[in-house]
C-alpha cells in the first residue's frame, strides 16, 4: 500500500469516523447537561430575543476594545473566511464532499483557490506571531500550539499539492489528506470545537445577561 | 553463425529505410537520455546485432501487451525489432507447441545460460493450479527460466505489479515477478498495455550499450516513466483555470476541457503517453476524450472507480460515518445522564447531611 492509498483509504476513513462520533458525543454530551430554565421574572420583556441576538453581536468586539483587539479581530476574520472559502470552494474538496454526501455546487477558479490558501496561511502565521510576541495577552497553553500546527499542516500541504509545487503530486496529496485526517480526528476533542460551541456559548451568556436586564 | 540474421538485415528485408531506422535510433537515444551523438553508433550496433536469446513467458495475462507491440497497422520498427528478438519461446507467437515448445525453451536456457533475457507478461498465481503451461505451474516456470537469465524485463503492469489478476479480491493470490525473483536485475515496463517504444527502448539500450536503463523507485525506466502525464498534458491550461468537463458529452467535453472530474488519474500517473503518444504518435487517451486510468501505477485497479476523481476518498460509502455519529450521540447522552444523576445525588447527600 502506497502512502496515497493509505491516506485516501483507511486513514481518512478512520479520521472521519472519529470526527463524526466525537462531534456527536461532545455536542449531545454537553447539551443534555443544560440547566433548567431560570424561574425568576425576566427584567427585560425582550430578553430572549436580545439574548439570541448576542450570537451575532458578539461577532465583533464592543467599541471599548476596538483598538486593542483590532489586529487579532481583522487577522482572525481573514483566516476564517479564507479557510472556509478554500475548504468549500475548490474543485478537489467539492469532489470529496460530493462523494460523501451527494451534494455539489460551483467551484471557485483555481487561481482564487491558491490566493485564498496563501491568505489563510499568511494570516495563520500572523496570528501565531502575535501570540508568541505577547505571551501575557494570550496566556497560551501547549494545546494552543499543538492546535496551531494541526491546522497549519493541511493548509501548507494542500497549497503545495494544489499549486503543484514541492515533491511529486501523489506525495503531496497523500500528506495533505493525512494531515487533514489528523485535523478531523483531533477536532472534536480540542478547542477547534469552537466551530460549534460559539453559537451555544454566546447564546447562553446572552440569555443569562438579558434575563437579568444587563445591557449587552 | 554467419547466416544468422542481423537486425539490420531483417529491417532491410522488410523495406525499412536506413533513414527511418536512424530516426528510430535517435528518438530512442533522446528518450533514454543518452548523449545525442550516440544515435549513429547505436544504429550501427543495432543493425549488426545478432538475435539475442529471449524467453518470453506469458502467465496470467490478456495478450494485450503482445498485441500492443505487434498489431500496429503498418509494421513499425518496434514490432519488427520485437519479432527479431522474440523467437526462442513465446506461447502466443511461436509455431511450435507442446513438448517441442518446452524443449526450445530449455534448449535456449541451456545454450545461452547467463546471457538470455527473460521477458514476462502476466502475473504469477501463488495458488499454482490456477495457471499452468504444459503442466508446469507459472511459479515453477518463472523460477526455472530466471535461474540463469541475465536480466528480467516485465512487460506490462501484471508482471510488474500484479495488475488486474491481483486486484481485489485477488482470487488466485497473484503476485508480481519482483515478489518472487530477488536475485536478478529487473526492469518494469508497466502499462495496460505498455507503450511499445518503452519496451523496445529498453531492449535497444541493452543490445547496444549492454546495460539496463536507469530506474525509478518502482523499477521503471526513468526515461519513459520519469514524467508525470498531467505535467505534460495539453489540457493542463484548462485544469489550471478550473475549466472541467462534467460529463463526456457536455460543452466542456466538446471544448476539450480538463477531464479531472471525470476521473483522470494522470496527476498521479507516470508514463510517456502524453508526449510519445500511441499508434505512431497519433493520439493518446486524454486526447481522445477519456481520462487517464493510471495504468502504469501499482494497484491502479483498486484505486477507486475509473470515473472517480483522484480527490475522492477510497473507502466505499459514508455509512460507517452515520453509524459512528449515532454511537457518539448515544455515548454522549449516556454520559450526560450519568453526570446529571451524580449531580442530583451529591445535592441530595449534601441536603441530607445538613
Ligand atoms: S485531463 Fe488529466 S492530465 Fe490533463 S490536465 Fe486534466 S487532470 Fe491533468
Ligand atoms: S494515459 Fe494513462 S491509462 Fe492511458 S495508457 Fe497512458 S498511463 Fe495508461
Amino acid at each position: 500500500m502506497s502512502l496515497l492509498e493509505f491516506a485516501r483509504g483507511p486513514a481518512i476513513h478512520a479520521a472521519l469516523i472519529i470526527m463524526a462520533a466525537g462531534i456527536a458525543l461532545r455536542l449531545i454530551g454537553v447539551l443534555v447537561l443544560t440547566r433548567g430554565a431560570d424561574l425568576s421574572r425576566p427584567r427585560d420583556a425582550f430578553g430572549n430575543f436580545k439574548g439570541y441576538r448576542t450570537v451575532f453581536s458578539r461577532a465583533w468586539p464592543s467599541g471599548e476594545f476596538t483598538t486593542t483587539t483590532r489586529y487579532q479581530t481583522v487577522v482572525a476574520y481573514l483566516f476564517h473566511i479564507a479557510t472556509l472559502l478554500v475548504v468549500l470552494g475548490i474543485v478537489p474538496h467539492i469532489e470529496f464532499i460530493t462523494s460523501l454526501t451527494g451534494l455539489s455546487w460551483p467551484a471557485l477558479p483555481n487561481f482564487l483557490g491558491v490566493a485564498l490558501g496563501t491568505l489563510a496561511l499568511a494570516s495563520l502565521l500572523a496570528l501565531i506571531g502575535r501570540r508568541l510576541a505577547k505571551p501575557a495577552v494570550y496566556n497560551s497553553t501547549l494545546g494552543d500550539y499543538v492546535t496551531w500546527v494541526i491546522v497549519a499542516l493541511p493548509l501548507l500541504t494542500g497549497l503545495m499539492a494544489f499549486a503543484h509545487v514541492g515533491p511529486r503530486y501523489e506525495t503531496m496529496l497523500a500528506l495533505h489528506i493525512l494531515s487533514s485526517a489528523l485535523l478531523f480526528a483531533y477536532m472534536p476533542f480540542s478547542k477547534l470545537m469552537h466551530a460549534f460551541w460559539f453559537i451555544f456559548s454566546r447564546a447562553q451568556s446572552g440569555l443569562a445577561y438579558a434575563h437579568k436586564g444587563v445591557r449587552i | 553463425m554467419p547466416n544468422e540474421p542481423t537486425l539490420g538485415g531483417l529491417l532491410r528485408s522488410q523495406g525499412v529505410s536506413r533513414r527511418a531506422f536512424l530516426k528510430f535510433c535517435s528518438t530512442t537515444a533522446s528518450l533514454m537520455a543518452l548523449p545525442a551523438g550516440i544515435a549513429p553508433a547505436m544504429a550501427e550496433a543495432l543493425s549488426s546485432a545478432r538475435r539475442p536469446s529471449v524467453i518470453w513467458l506469458s502467465f496470467q495475462e490478456c495478450t494485450g501487451c503482445t498485441e500492443a507491440l505487434t498489431r500496429s497497422s503498418a509494421p513499425s520498427i518496434e514490432s519488427l525489432m520485437f519479432n527479431f528478438i522474440s523467437l526462442d519461446y513465446h506461447h502466443t507467437l511461436q509455431a511450435a507447441s507442446g513438448d517441442a515448445a518446452e524443449h526450445a525453451r530449455e534448449q535456449a536456457q541451456h545454450d545461452n545460460a547467463g546471457k538470455y533475457l527473460v521477458l514476462v507478461d502476466g502475473s504469477i498465481p501463488l495458488d499454482e493450479h490456477c495457471s499452468t503451461v504444459a503442466g508446469i505451474s507459472n511459479l515453477a516456470m518463472l523460477k526455472e527460466a530466471c535461474a540463469h537469465a541475465a536480466a528480467v524485463i516485465n512487460i506490462g503492469t501484471c508482471s510488474a505489479y500484479g495488475g488486474i489478476p491481483m486486484a481485489k479480491p485477488n482470487p488466485t493470490r497473484a503476485v508480481a515477478v519482483g515478489d518472487i525473483i530477488k536475485d536478478k536485475p529487473i526492469v518494469n515496463v508497466p502499462g495496460c498495455p505498455p507503450m511499445p517504444l518503452a519496451i523496445t527502448g529498453v531492449i535497444a539500450q541493452y543490445l547496444t550499450l549492454g546495460r539496463l536503463p536507469e530506474l525509478d523507485h518502482l523499477g521503471r525506466p526513468v526515461a519513459f516513466f520519469g514524467e508525470n502525464i498531467h505535467d505534460r498534458c495539453y489540457r493542463r491550461p484548462f485544469y489550471d483555470r478550473g475549466e472541467f468537463a462534467e460529463t463526456f458529452d457536455d460543452e466542456g467535453a466538446r471544448k476539450g476541457w480538463c477531464l479531472y472530474k471525470l476521473g483522470c488519474k494522470a496527476p498521479i500517473a507516470y508514463n510517456a503517453c502524453a508526449h510519445i503518444k500511441w499508434n505512431n504518435g497519433v493520439s493518446f487517451p486524454i486526447q481522445s476524450g477519456h481520462g487517464c486510468i493510471g495504468c502504469s501505477e501499482p494497484r491502479f485497479w483498486d484505486m477507486g472507480g475509473i470515473y472517480d476523481s483522484v480527490a475522492k476518498g477510497n473507502f466505499g460509502d459514508g455509512a460507517k460515518l452515520g453509524a459512528a455519529a449515532m454511537a457518539g450521540a448515544a455515548v454522549g447522552a449516556g454520559a450526560a445522564v450519568l453526570a446529571r444523576r451524580k449531580k442530583t445525588r451529591v445535592a441530595e447527600e449534601m441536603h441530607g447531611s445538613e
